[in-house]
């Protein structure tokens, strides 16, 4: 992966799998102690004990049509890289918390790359799901909750050109204004 | 900035046209979006789809992300679905070849060749 927002995209997906219906994202890029993480907390389905001793194998997969599952052990190879890690927590019926983390200084650190695109492409391919975003930069802060959205549309779909548009722009702006 | 108030406009016009769309007879924009795709640049891809569709408003298109297709190597892979024709595979596409197909095949209803599986992999 050639960002971090894009492992944030394919770590979410997992979560939608798991039949989440609220998913919390936060990122956090704190310059002054050199870190920079996120973490997925959602209330799917969560896993078993021992599901979760192996998800970072990668002949470990919640899919059936094939042995392999990369999405985790890239991440944690990612993280690893610059002297960080992950961290999964889990319980069966519950959901799920995963924790990354990153050396915000090292040379293998990814840029965190596109936030906008990763969450405007979540937003709108799962609108059942409902999304929590925060991104903190230093002492800044861009907060999402889809649930507003829902509330003014009332029925009219993120999907609808105008809207999905509108969503795109929003986000835009809010990951903009943090770095000014 | 844009403002939730701003959204709220949006509804107000959009809401009223929002049954007449029959989606069953849409088409279907379909974007691998495994760990595969997004590693191999599906995410730009499926936004170009997404963000050139909105800006010509065009109605009954979808798109829509679905998981690993298969044929990894050849991500990021997209496929279209008009009602009534064939699908098409387009494999190793970029945002430029996305903006590409919307304006041949969505819109003068003509595949871009050169990008369909089989005749460049």
């Amino acid at each position: 992966m050639k960002e971090i927002s894009l492992h944030i995209l394919d770590i979410m997906q997992n979560s939608v799998t798991a039949n989440a219906d609220l998913i919390e994202l936060i990122v956090i890029e704190d310059e002054e102690n050199d870190i920079l993480s996120f973490s997925v907390k959602d209330n799917g389905k969560g896993m078993s004990e021992e599901l979760l001793a192996s998800v970072t194998d990668p002949f470990t997969t919640g899919r059936t049509t094939r042995k392999v599952g990369l999405g985790i052990p890239l991440l944690k190879h990612a993280c690893e890289l610059t002297g960080g890690g992950i961290s999964i927590k889990s319980k069966l019926g519950e959901g799920t918390l995963i924790t990354a983390s990153f050396v915000y200084s090292n040379i293998d650190r990814q840029p965190l790359g596109n936030m906008s695109e990763t969450m405007h492409q979540l937003i709108t391919s799962f609108e059942d799901v409902d999304f929590i975003y925060s991104h903190k930069v230093g002492d800044k802060e861009f907060f999402v909750d889809t649930r507003e959205f829902k509330k003014i549309l009332g029925g009219v779909s993120f999907k609808e050109n105008s809207v999905s548009l509108w969503i795109l722009e929003y986000l835009k702006e809010g990951e903009a204004e943090l770095y000014n | 900035m844009k403002s939730l108030a701003e959204l709220e406009a949006i509804r107000q016009k959009v809401s009223h046209g929002v049954n007449m769309r029959k989606d069953d007879h849409a088409t279907r924009i379909v974007v691998g979006m495994a760990t595969c795709g997004i590693a191999a640049g599906a995410r730009p891809v499926m936004n170009a789809f997404v963000e050139e569709i909105a800006k010509r408003n065009l109605e009954h298109v979808s798109v829509v992300q679905t998981g690993c297709i298969g044929m990894c190597r050849l991500e990021p892979i997209v496929e279209v679905m008009v009602p009534g024709e064939e699908k098409v595979t387009y494999i190793k596409m970029t945002p430029e070849k996305a903006q590409k197909v919307v304006a041949e095949h969505i819109v003068n209803g003509r595949p871009v060749k050169e990008y369909i599986v089989g005749e460049n992999d």
